[in-house]
């Protein structure tokens, strides 16, 4: 009943990249699969290719979601030289079981321990440094601004004006915050931030981290808050019936007007037709004054896999995508930020927005509730938000039951 | 000529059964005892393996949404025999000769023919509480919509609805052949003695329908014991892990993005393979002393 994939994928490898073992090569394996990161990549290696003409480069494109599943495949059996991943804990069971290849020694000789200071944090495990980060995105809350305007709501920045925005809106029969939960992390993004703003950034690592129970006073605060918008009706109806992209349909109808997202959501909002006249982004509220603002920027990142066989090539190219220019104009292409403290932003209102947000993100920069929290407890709480979101009054239960799985996964 | 003292008759089946069997004991008959064993460990599927014995097993009898996806395989099981009385009125109807009868046989068996993905795809958007044709009607009769496949009450049976518009177009096949071999000197006779309509069908078609009742039976247990692209395609056993059944949840440990407890996976696979094998044995068993007639 169950193939063994390493031995399928050795052998499809072996296949794929086996065919000419000339010195100098390069195999690079990614998920940028939808348009825009597909473009970024391929400006990216034909400009690597420009700058190493004795560099035969071999591209392998994975689908988004399969990659997610074969990456752990490619790893053991036959590793390409380049695979792209996140930061976080995402990275952690690759790291620990030795697939991945600490590179300080580049950062040292490339001067990225200044350029790329931002993220050294999430890029280390036990003391090393496991990838360049090449790019990151702000998440804040994407809002119809005509539809604000027209009904006179100004841009709320506490809790209580945000509150109040929303029963404006629920007034004119206009929902105020679209999702689709279907596929789970979309009511991360917003426990994210609520409990970000209620308990702080400390407390929300220390809670991804697994030292604070979930049923946890403070847990149940944030629960309270989010409790407040889900019986004042803030979310779609059926939200758990469609993915996040089905869930642009009703705010670019009208119907709704505010996306708890991040910021690859733009482009989305922008082909069905949305001006930057009606679309615009603001930071999510303060709900408990005097926190240190904390902000959810997760980071995408390139690795070498420990097996991989020309280190020294996937080396220049680490050092290529870590560099001011070439992240400029990556970033530009896939519309997101730079890390490169050298690089420049994009001239886009969301990006210098969310650019200027992270660069005051006092409290610190969360990657995002899957990449801080361990794969099993991440998926167990996104299940339970999801299930909060629909009958918050079995929220006893839900925390729990995270409570259990807490116990097991940390042990 | 002989070959280790057999005679050329006794070992050609073998010989011709030969890479069928090696393949048959290679992908089913080994990766039953690997998954066996491999549920004593724990194990991330990457780094080493740490033997936990029972562990697993013990965790399974206090994991709440194992004790949902079971439920909802019994469900599967019961609402997914229907497909089978379905499947035969309409082969009984499809089975005359008028005008273009095999246009219409051909359309019926569709969707069969299309992939269970197509078929999930197309209930997903037929359920869609905005713009399905479903709340649509719905709405028009003056109800209000539905969201089937975000309601943890109806969800598996929506999903179950979607997979039983291929099963019953298999079981209709399935009879339309066997409705072929069906004597019409049999059917004559029941005529003469005045056999009409419920009684005929009953006592005189079903009957001679028996073999192809028995491989419906099994096919359909078998479909609704790893009903799992439906689930997988639709709801990815959403809301909150309600649709679930037992062979998406191992998927779900096993290999998901946030899985990889192969152990753990491998588990409730041996929990599945063991209501299978329960279940077919006691079929089979029956069906052979019901062959037997005693």
């Amino acid at each position: 009943m169950k193939l063994n994939f390493k031995q399928l994928l050795a052998v499809l490898a072996l296949i794929s990249f086996g065919g000419s073992m000339s010195a100098s090569e390069l195999v690079i394996n990614t998920d940028t699969s939808d348009p825009a990161p597909k473009k970024a990549f391929e400006d990216l290696i034909e400009g690597f290719k420009a700058e190493n003409p004795g560099i035969e480069v071999t591209w392998n494109l994975f689908d988004h979601e399969g990659y997610k599943t074969s990456i752990r495949n490619f790893l053991t059996a036959d590793a390409p030289d380049v695979a792209n991943w996140y930061a976080g804990n995402r990275m952690l069971p690759y790291v620990n079981a030795g697939l991945f290849e600490p590179v300080e020694d580049l950062w040292e000789s490339e001067g990225l321990n200044e350029s790329l200071k931002s993220a050294l944090p999430s890029m280390t495990i036990d003391g090393h440094i496991w990838g360049v980060p090449y790019t990151y995105y702000q998440w804040g809350v994407y809002y119809r601004k005509d539809i604000f305007e027209d009904l006179g709501i100004a841009v709320p920045t506490n809790w209580d004006e945000f509150k109040q925005a929303g029963a404006t809106l629920i007034d004119k029969g206009i929902t105020p915050i679209t999702i689709g939960t279907k596929y789970l992390w979309t009511a991360a993004g917003v426990f994210d931030y609520i409990n970000l703003r209620t308990n702080g950034y400390d407390f929300h690592m220390a809670l991804t981290r697994g030292e604070i129970p979930w049923t946890d006073e403070r847990v149940r605060a944030t629960m309270a808050n989010w409790q407040e918008l889900v019986d004042a009706g803030f979310f779609i109806e059926n939200h758990a019936a469609y993915a996040w992209q089905e869930a642009l349909a009703p705010m670019v109808n009208g119907e709704a007007a505010m996306y708890v997202m991040g910021n690859f959501s733009v482009a989305l909002f922008r082909e069905a037709g949305l001006t930057d006249d009606q679309l615009g982004f603001f930071q999510f509220p303060t709900i408990t004054a005097g926190i240190p603002v904390a902000e959810e920027a997760p980071t995408d990142t390139v690795h070498i896999p420990a097996n991989a066989k020309n280190k020294e090539n996937a080396r220049k190219f680490l050092a290529y995508i870590a560099r001011a220019d070439v992240q400029t104009q990556i970033n530009a292409t896939l519309g997101q930020l730079p890390i490169n403290s050298g690089s420049e932003v994009a001239d886009d209102k969301f990006l210098t927005a969310g650019f200027e947000m992270l660069s005051n993100a006092d409290g610190g920069i969360a990657q995002f509730f899957d990449r801080d929290a361990p794969a099993e407890m991440a998926e167990a709480g996104m299940q339970g938000f999801q299930e909060f979101m629909v009958k918050p009054e079995r929220l006893d239960d839900i925390l729990d039951r995270l409570e259990k799985v807490r116990q097991r996964v940390y042990q | 000529m002989r070959l280790f003292g057999l005679s050329q008759r006794t070992l050609a089946p073998w010989l011709f059964l030969a890479p069928g069997v090696f393949v048959f004991l290679i992908y089913v008959i080994l990766p039953i005892f690997q998954s066996i064993n491999i549920s004593f460990y724990e194990w991330d599927g990457l780094g080493e393996r740490t033997y936990i014995g029972l562990q697993n097993y013990v965790e399974l009898a206090d994991d709440e949404a194992f004790y949902t996806s079971l439920k909802n395989n019994v469900i599967w099981l019961i609402l997914y025999l229907l497909a089978i009385p379905a499947g035969l009125f309409i082969a009984l109807f499809l089975n005359q000769n008028v005008w273009g009868i095999r246009l219409y046989k051909s359309l019926f068996f569709f969707p069969f023919v299309i992939s269970q993905v197509v078929v999930g795809l197309v209930f997903s958007w037929f359920y869609d509480p905005t713009n399905g044709l479903m709340n649509i009607l719905l709405n028009v009769l003056g109800f209000d919509s539905i969201p089937v496949l975000a309601d943890e009450r109806y969800v598996t049976y929506g999903i179950i609805v979607a997979g039983l518009w291929p099963q019953t177009a298999y079981c209709m096949i399935l009879y339309l052949t066997g409705l072929n071999a069906v004597n019409p000197e049999q059917i004559e006779a029941g005529r003469l003695d005045n056999a009409k309509g419920w009684k005929m069908l009953w006592y005189v078609v079903l009957p001679q329908l028996k073999p192809a009742t028995f491989i419906s039976i099994v096919v359909t247990v078998i479909g609704a014991l790893r009903s799992f692209d439906l689930v997988s395609i639709m709801t990815k056993g959403g809301p909150w892990g309600s649709s679930r059944v037992l062979g998406y949840y191992m998927y779900e440990k096993a290999f998901s993005e946030y899985g990889f407890r192969m152990g753990y996976g491998a588990a409730i696979a041996v929990v599945l393979f063991l209501i299978m094998i329960v279940y077919i044995s006691y079929f089979l068993y029956k069906m052979y002393r019901d062959e037997k007639g005693y």
